[in-house]
């Protein structure tokens, strides 16, 4: 049985790396640019950059004072149990949002969206997110926090089948650069896109590619990893890198997701993870052991399997 | 390191007419003295309901930061500031002619500036100046320019995020002069530089076959 306590004090902890550590991942990648980069301006703000992350770091402050969204990813082991079920969970989580906001602190950023009326601890009415997902045969749980930025950097579109790559890459390329500009999307971003699924489906894909991934995975399918290459390379030769000056420091990785969609239609969704790429993950055991990283592992063979039933690959089910 | 060759002024605050005139477009500025936030709420509540300033221009100085701290008040009514960020300033561009005039501000920090029509519009006439954040996300970097809250405003009526916070800085930045005094826009001047690029690069790309209203394929437009 986990202890809810346990669970508690987890997502706080976990609240607070979010918004002060930058992920190793994303800041190899941005160190990468840095070496690259050959643009003035962009040069400048990708080392100011640098030395804000270890700022944050040392005075143990939120790297950005847009703490974003937060929001939770929960992944619940088949065999695990919970001390007051699902339930006791999600309170955990909202209290645990509630506190960090204050104590950090996060900039208290939910407010209704049309009395504006501010909690003042980024918590209401379907605030924050949580989303589940569940695994085989284990009896952990996983609770992984984004912190998501931005207002800008997220488009949805319905494309058909004959729009075609061509299509893909046209509204890809619209994207990047109309919130390219002026570094709205706050780039070097991670960017994930969604393709297929239903719409809202199509969203939820993209940004959780973007947004749970870490920097060099690549997508199983072979073809779809080309594709995450191709893309990656397409942003940085818009010309453009951070805050939308010269440069070729606009993509630090590209990440695709699928789902099935309608015979008719071919949705896309494109999101940008900023430069405050912020997501903390812990995996709670049930002997209270705790183990925090910052890959969340959010998609696997098994969350992407493809057909009615799961077959445990090999490997695996030899243990 | 490319990049370490920009221009780099520090200002102090309130900065007088001559001092923003040294300033051009692309230089790196680090402020001290006293920065006020104020954003949309601020804007609505002084100008269109009328309550004009809380309090004088020595109190508030004349540097209008487009942002809400991550703050919170201790219960002994003291201040905890983490980091700060601006927030996107085109969409408070509507305001900025009657707030220049019931502020006397002129110096404006935001984040991704404003046209270069607005610039021309209400910043020239009042020798004001815009400064961007840099990233956006140098919180961390900003919150260590801040030596202290000298005071909130409107905490209660506008809530932690909208409230007027007064803050005492030094060596507060890293900022980068987005316009100067004559209107000039340093991303309008980028863009303007990457835009002959962009035939190219859309090559062997197709127009979506279901389209949308007010949709633009000039790729040189912005989205503000
Ligand atoms: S988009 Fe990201 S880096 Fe930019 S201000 Fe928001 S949280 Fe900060």
């Amino acid at each position: 049985m986990i202890p809810m306590s346990t669970l508690e004090r987890t997502a706080y902890e976990l609240m607070a790396k979010a918004a002060i550590e930058i992920p190793d991942d994303y800041l190899a990648g941005l160190r990468r640019c840095a070496n690259t980069e050959t643009g003035d301006l962009s040069a400048f703000v990708i080392q100011a950059m640098l030395e804000n992350y270890e700022a944050a770091k040392q005075d143990r402050r939120a790297m950005c004072g847009d703490t974003g969204l937060p929001r939770w990813y929960v992944k619940i082991g088949n065999e695990a149990k919970m001390e007051g079920g699902p339930v006791a969970l999600e309170a955990a989580l909202r209290r645990a949002t509630a506190r960090a906001t204050r104590e950090v602190p996060l900039r208290p950023n939910r407010v209704h969206p049309l009395w504006r009326t501010d909690h003042d601890n980024n918590v209401g009415i379907n605030a924050p997110e949580i989303e589940y997902a569940f695994h085989p045969d284990v009896d952990w749980i996983d609770l992984t926090t984004v912190h998501k930025g931005g207002l800008f950097g997220s488009d949805y579109r319905m494309l058909f089948p004959g729009d075609g790559i061509e299509g893909i890459k046209r509204f890809y390329l619209d994207t990047l650069i109309g919130f390219g500009k002026r570094g709205l999307a706050c780039q070097p971003a991670i960017v994930g896109v969604g393709l297929g699924g239903s719409k809202d489906t199509s969203v939820v894909l993209g940004k959780q590619a973007s947004c749970l991934r870490v920097v060099g995975s690549r997508n199983p399918d072979p073809k779809i990893a080309a594709l995450e290459d191709e893309f990656k390379q397409l942003g940085n030769s818009i010309g453009m890198g951070a805050m939308g000056f010269i440069g070729t420091s606009m993509v630090i990785d590209c990440h695709i997701e699928v789902g099935y969609c309608r015979t008719g239609g071919m949705p896309m969704s494109v999101h940008m993870f900023c430069l405050s790429s912020r997501r903390a993950t812990a995996r709670i055991h049930p002997d209270g052991k705790v183990e925090f990283r910052t890959d969340p592992e959010w998609f696997t063979d098994y969350s992407r399997r493809s057909t009615v039933e799961w077959e445990r690959p090999l490997v695996e089910a030899a243990e | 390191m490319a990049g370490s060759g920009l221009k780099t002024i520090h200002l102090k605050l309130p900065a007088s007419t001559e001092d923003l005139c040294k300033l051009e477009i692309g230089s790196v500025a680090y402020l001290t003295g006293r920065v006020f936030t104020a954003r949309e709420a601020v804007y609505k509540h002084a100008i269109e309901d009328g309550a004009g300033m809380p309090a004088s221009r020595a109190e508030l100085g004349l540097a209008n930061f487009h942002c809400s701290p991550a703050a919170s008040v201790n219960p002994d009514g003291s201040h905890i500031v983490g980091a700060v960020t601006a927030t996107a300033s085109f969409r408070f561009a509507k305001w900025l002619d009657d707030w220049f005039k019931i502020s006397g501000c002129n110096i404006i920090i935001g984040k991704g500036g404003m046209t270069s029509e607005v610039y021309r519009n209400a910043f020239v006439p009042n020798n004001a100046i815009y400064l961007t954040t840099v990233g956006y996300g140098t919180g961390a970097l900003l919150g260590r320019g801040i030596r202290r809250v000298a005071r909130v405003y409107w905490l209660e009526e506008l809530g932690l995020a909208q409230a007027i916070w007064v803050l005492e800085v030094e060596n507060f930045g890293p900022f980068l002069v987005e316009s100067d005094l004559n209107g000039n826009s340093l991303f309008e001047r980028e863009n303007a530089k990457i835009a002959p690029g962009l035939e190219r690069l859309y090559e062997g790309t197709r127009p979506a076959t279901l389209r949308r209203y007010g949709e633009t394929d000039d790729k040189t437009d912005e989205v503000i």
